[in-house]
């Protein structure tokens, strides 16, 4: 490098946090020595599964509350001894909109902006520009309580970038979106970060991880994997073969005898990572003829990445997440 | 500044478009006051007051506050619903002191109270009292007073529950009381001596005892609270309650 540092907007060090216990619910350890940093100007990305501790990394960061152990500063300033010096620069999104229903769609922004300390004619402009940007001027009078799920996210996400937050933090904020709004959200973001701004958002979504410049996979209160979309899906060793089969442990064990890899079996499937995967398979067909129900290469995803370093599929963890 | 003032026009902007708030504010207790007020008319004589009292007189005090007390009360349930609706966690994350927030808050609720208590005080006349400007004036200082430190107390207990169901619950076994023993329906000097006591640490029986005073002055003991003192109190207890819901509204919880 040539002596220029780029400057971190979010650093994490060694962050726990622990749920006490309360009536029905034992103690919980939700953040597990979590340390990572964000760049100024960088799109991150936290990318676990449900109860993966995405969430309370997220209300940390937003100063809703101070971890039991750790330090946080965004963009230099102490987060947790000094949570208001903060606050002016973020920009939250919470995943349950945080609107009051019986104001209009322009009545919460007006109220929102105020809180940010915006008047006036500025404030104005804001608000028709925001209104704009999400394509909501024509229900801006409209009461927030009788608007559908995305129209009340998209009025959230308005609100929360009123003031033009340095940081912008966001929980899930595909939740509830359809399609073209989603789009919106993303392109919204993309011009929001090259106008420079600092963007976090947690997402159990793979294609919005791959949006990222870098993701982080929080799985059980730990980082497990850190990097680029590109990198972590590169850290897996070529292509990812899965095989459908009516025997999926008789043949892993046959698989690791015959050429010395051992699959990972979920349920009736085995998958392994494997360079050239495509010369690789006529190898197996043949070895084990009329076994394989269907085989299929692919090359790495995020799910893969996930899979990789967690040692378990994303959505078995999720079900996990919400058995409990 | 802008803050506290947005916090405060919102509640205000919500309670009048809650029209059932509005008329269920300020018509039960009207209603209450005609009824017990006409219903036990002359034949429950307060000692020392005129011959010709009329309970419904005697009784527009204690209705007043009851008024306030419902209105500015039941206003910070709102708290247990922006939590719920997630309003809540927004504004605890904004660049906004607690003292503001809870003074938009306490503000806002209190001015639904007094609005509520001053238009049943335009029927003072035809509960045949006429206190002139001067008893007004002091009616209003003792309302704003009375109405802030509800108001807080209100905020207090909605801070801390998380159901507007356990808000009613303390609400009938805690505040109502409060009103029963505040000199608004029987006057202390006729209770027995250890409600009598209850009844002078019960920060509701001197905003009942300071409207008395002005409004109807014959109805009030000798040995009461005298007018400064009531407004001392209440401004004592409203202080009171504001610091200890700035306490409880700085502590940081999950529970948000």
């Amino acid at each position: 490098m040539d002596g220029f540092k780029e400057m971190n907007a979010v650093v994490v060090k060694s962050v726990v946090h622990d749920y006490p216990a309360k009536r029905k619910t034992v103690a919980r350890r939700a953040l597990n020595d979590v340390s990572f940093s964000v760049a100024e100007g960088e799109l991150f990305g936290l990318l676990g599964p449900n109860g993966g501790g995405k969430s309370t990394l997220f209300r940390i960061l937003a100063t809703s509350f101070a971890p039991t152990s750790g330090s946080v500063s965004i963009l230099g300033r102490d987060l947790i001894a000094n949570p208001e010096s903060v606050r002016p620069f973020l920009g939250v999104v919470f995943q349950y909109p945080s609107l009051d229903n019986r104001l209009t769609v322009r009545e919460n922004l007006v109220h929102g902006g105020r809180l940010y300390g915006l008047s006036g004619p500025t404030l104005t402009a804001r608000i028709d520009e925001m209104l704009g940007h999400y394509r909501l001027s024509a229900r801006a009078s409209d009461l927030c309580g009788a608007l559908s799920g995305g129209l009340r996210r998209r009025t959230e996400l308005a609100k929360s970038l009123l003031h033009k937050p340095k940081v912008i933090l966001l929980d899930e904020p595909s939740t509830g979106l359809d399609p073209a709004a989603r789009q919106d959200l993303w392109e919204h973001l993309m011009t929001l970060k090259a106008e420079g701004a600092t963007i976090l958002t947690t997402t159990h979504l793979m294609d919005e991880g791959d949006r990222c410049d870098r993701v982080a996979i929080l799985d059980q209160g730990k980082i497990v994997a850190i990097g680029t979309p590109t990198a972590l899906k590169a850290e897996i060793g070529g292509d990812v073969i899965t095989i459908e089969t009516n025997d999926a442990s008789g043949l892993r064990d046959e698989i690791t005898k015959r050429f010395g890899v051992t699959p990972q079996a979920f349920g009736g499937q085995l998958r392994l990572e494997r360079a050239s995967g495509h010369a690789f398979i006529p190898q197996l067909v043949e070895a084990f003829p009329g076994r394989l129900r269907t085989v299929s290469l692919s090359r790495p995803s995020l799910e893969d990445a996930f899979l990789h370093h967690a040692g378990r599929r994303f959505s078995d963890s999720h079900e996990e997440a919400q058995k409990k | 500044m802008t803050a506290l003032m947005t916090l405060w026009e919102r509640d205000i902007i919500r309670f009048f478009r809650d029209k059932p708030r509005v008329i269920g504010g300020l018509v039960p207790p009207i209603v209450f006051w005609f009824l017990i007020g006409t219903g036990l008319g002359t034949s429950v004589r307060v000692p020392g007051a005129p011959e010709d009292l009329s309970f419904l007189q005697y009784f527009y005090a204690g209705t007043l506050v009851l008024i306030v007390l419902f209105t500015s009360i039941f206003a910070t349930i709102s708290i247990i619903e922006d939590r719920r609706e997630g309003f809540l966690q927004a504004v605890l994350v904004a660049p906004v002191s607690r003292l503001s927030i809870v003074l938009g808050k306490v503000m806002g609720a209190s001015t639904v109270g007094l609005a509520q208590g001053l238009a049943f005080l335009l029927l003072a006349g035809a509960a045949g009292l006429h206190p002139g400007f001067h008893g007004y004036a002091l009616a209003f200082a003792v309302l704003t007073l009375a109405s802030v430190g509800l108001t807080g107390l209100g905020f207090c207990i909605a801070w801390v529950l998380d159901s507007s169901q356990g808000f009613h619950a303390v609400m009938n076994l805690f505040l109502i009381p409060m009103w029963m023993l505040s000199g608004a329906l029987f006057p202390a000097a006729a209770a027995p001596r250890f409600l009598r006591a209850v009844i002078a640490l019960n920060p509701v029986a001197y905003s009942v005892t300071g409207l008395q005073r002005a409004l109807l002055p014959s109805v009030v003991a000798q040995d009461s609270a005298s007018m400064g003192a009531c407004l001392a109190i209440l401004a004592a207890f409203a202080a009171l309650m504001l610091t200890l819901s700035v306490f409880v509204a700085s502590r940081r919880t999950h529970d948000i």
